[in-house]
């Protein structure tokens, strides 16, 4: 049986980090921080993989190729876009 | 051992996800954490692929080639189209929990009931509804600020509009609430689909209502929104990674909501359900005042002789692309010993951080972009404030006119700099309707036109050696 609490438990503490972290994100970079966050939540990618590749009944795996595609897309699109506004950010 | 190695991966990518957002601290280091986030995310995605349990490879590699040939163009939008390229990625984010929730549903409901204990189902059913609602809602939005034509910019409301969502979002919740009592039921695999469509339903209205000036709340609300949605996709799944990364994408959104409500003095729920826009102003002070034109060569004259000049952006420079037109000026009065500034509003644009992008994109550098709350002490110490397209965050009503719709917003001080020159496309009020009193005052001259064109031929005065 799963442990529920533990998964929680992880998920409290995560928000709590998160919260931490973000507040010392530099205003200048909140538009990036967005499309940077994106991309890491597109780790959905790893339930999508599953879902696609298992033996599992055709329809149930083109449910899971198209969200795959959806996060592949985020993954792909939110670190490239990211990387291109950071570079714009110059002190002079 | 495959396993193990799952295991170790989601630690590491764990990590590895926390530095990048740790890193985004400071410009000089930020880069550094979009490589941790590809390396995370590379990480994560081949110890899943190795798994024994996936066996189809084929669409697989479809899938991840078909999201290289989309991702790669939706990478290299003009940035201007950053803020509906950010609601458009919440779309797809939300629609990848959506399916891979619905697709377990049916999977466990043909093979494997004992899957369905409570605390998984009550997973599922909201990894459902927030993953469509987000699905639309950020859709909507993205159309909103793409300004599709089928998809009405202003606000639309109707009586009786929040009886009617809260009822659509209500009656997803009560259905959901069914299927995590009896997921089994003879009716359950029928009822599930009427919970997605509801949720499908909800993101539409929540959206409808929205103006272009509550644009960077809602964009972080649905920001939130897909996080928890992953969050949720952990718990059915049982995988911590999901969990993690997803809370921190949830926070982050929840921060930046913080921010942008306070920076607009309004609560979530108002946001969300106030329709903010659509109200009338009750003041006419504005129109028994008139405006003030003036040339583009009287106000370069005045530029010239200022010792600081604050320039305050908005969404109009955004839509004119007049970031490089502003650099140039920049250039310009820098060159003469004029000391230029820009004063950023939280919820200058269309998404938090927006006209710091553009800026950057432009040269400017970033030490001469001053937030709000830095710029306001020395506002009455500038000679010209330059308004470029900006309105609802340089409006003096918000201090003064109690029956405003943005009463008690915070606003860049504008009105006391010496002297205020403010380009605008039309004489109409701005997106929220409502009339602006700095227009009007004693010391502020209009530019009216395009905010290209009328920088541009602020430039020209200076270029052409006309001034001196």
């Amino acid at each position: 049986m799963t442990d529920y609490w533990s998964m929680l438990f992880v998920f409290v503490l995560a928000t709590f980090i998160g919260l931490g972290v973000i507040r010392r994100v530099s205003r200048l970079l909140y538009t990036p921080l967005m499309s940077l966050t994106n991309a890491i939540s597109a780790i959905a990618v790893v339930g999508s993989l599953v879902v696609a590749g298992a033996d599992y009944p055709r329809m149930i795996r083109i449910l899971g190729a198209v969200a795959l595609f959806a996060s592949m897309t985020n993954i792909v699109s939110g670190f490239l876009i990211t990387d291109r506004m950071l570079k714009m950010f110059k002190k002079q | 051992m495959t396993h193990a190695i799952a295991q170790l991966a989601a630690v590491v990518a764990t990590a590895l996800f926390i530095f990048a957002l740790y890193w985004m601290n400071d410009p000089k280091t930020a880069r550094r954490g979009v490589y941790a986030g590809v390396a995370g995310m590379l990480v994560a995605v081949l110890a899943t692929w190795i798994q024994p349990e996936i066996v189809h490879h084929d669409w697989i590699v479809l899938a991840i080639a078909a999201g290289f040939v989309v991702g790669v163009p939706l990478s290299r939008v003009p940035l201007t189209a950053v803020p509906q390229r950010t609601a458009l990625s919440h779309a797809f984010g939300g629609l990848a929990a959506g399916l891979v929730g619905t697709a377990e549903y049916y999977l466990w409901l043909r093979a494997g009931p004992e899957h369905f204990t409570t605390f998984r189902m009550v997973a599922l059913v909201a990894e459902v509804i927030l993953g469509f609602l987000t699905f639309t809602g950020s859709l909507m939005a993205a159309g909103k600020l793409q300004e599709v034509r089928w998809i009405p910019q202003r606000p639309v409301t109707y009586p009786g509009q929040n009886v009617v969502n809260l009822g659509v979002l209500g009656a997803a919740v009560v259905l959901g609430g069914a299927l995590v009592l009896h997921p089994t039921a003879a009716w359950a695999g029928n009822l599930f689909p009427a919970v997605m469509g509801l949720a499908l339903l909800f993101g539409v209205l929540l959206i409808i209502p929205i103006g272009g000036a509550d644009m960077p709340t809602v964009i972080s609300i649905l920001n939130s929104y897909a996080g928890l949605s992953a969050v949720a996709m952990g718990f059915v799944l049982d995988n911590r990674l999901l969990v993690t990364a997803g809370a921190l994408d949830g926070s982050s959104g929840l921060i930046l909501s913080i921010i942008m409500c306070r920076a607009m003095n309004r609560s979530f729920t108002n946001v969300l359900f106030g329709a903010f826009g659509t109200v009338r102003k009750a003041t006419a002070v504005a129109e028994q005042k008139e405006w003030k034109q003036e040339t583009a060569e009287g106000a370069a004259q005045l530029l010239d002789q200022a010792r600081l000049v604050v320039i305050i952006p908005g969404y109009g420079m955004a839509v004119a692309q007049a970031q490089h037109k502003v650099r140039e000026l920049y250039d310009q009065l820098t060159k003469r010993g004029v000391t230029v500034k820009f004063a950023i509003h939280p919820v200058a644009g269309r998404m938090p951080g927006h006209m710091n992008v553009l800026l950057a994109e432009a040269n400017i550098p970033y030490s001469a972009l001053v937030e709000m709350d830095d710029i306001n002490p020395e506002m009455p110490q500038c000679d010209v404030a330059l308004v470029i397209g900006a309105n609802d965050v340089v409006n003096p009503a918000a201090r003064t006119v109690k029956g405003s719709p943005i009463y008690g917003m915070p606003i860049i001080d504008a009105d006391k700099a010496r002297t205020v020159l403010a380009i605008k496309r039309s004489k109409n009020p701005g997106f929220a309707g409502i009339d602006n009193e700095l227009y009007v005052q004693d010391n502020t001259w209009m530019l009216f036109g395009d905010a290209k064109a009328v920088i541009g031929d602020l430039v020209k005065q200076f270029a052409s050696g006309g001034l001196h």
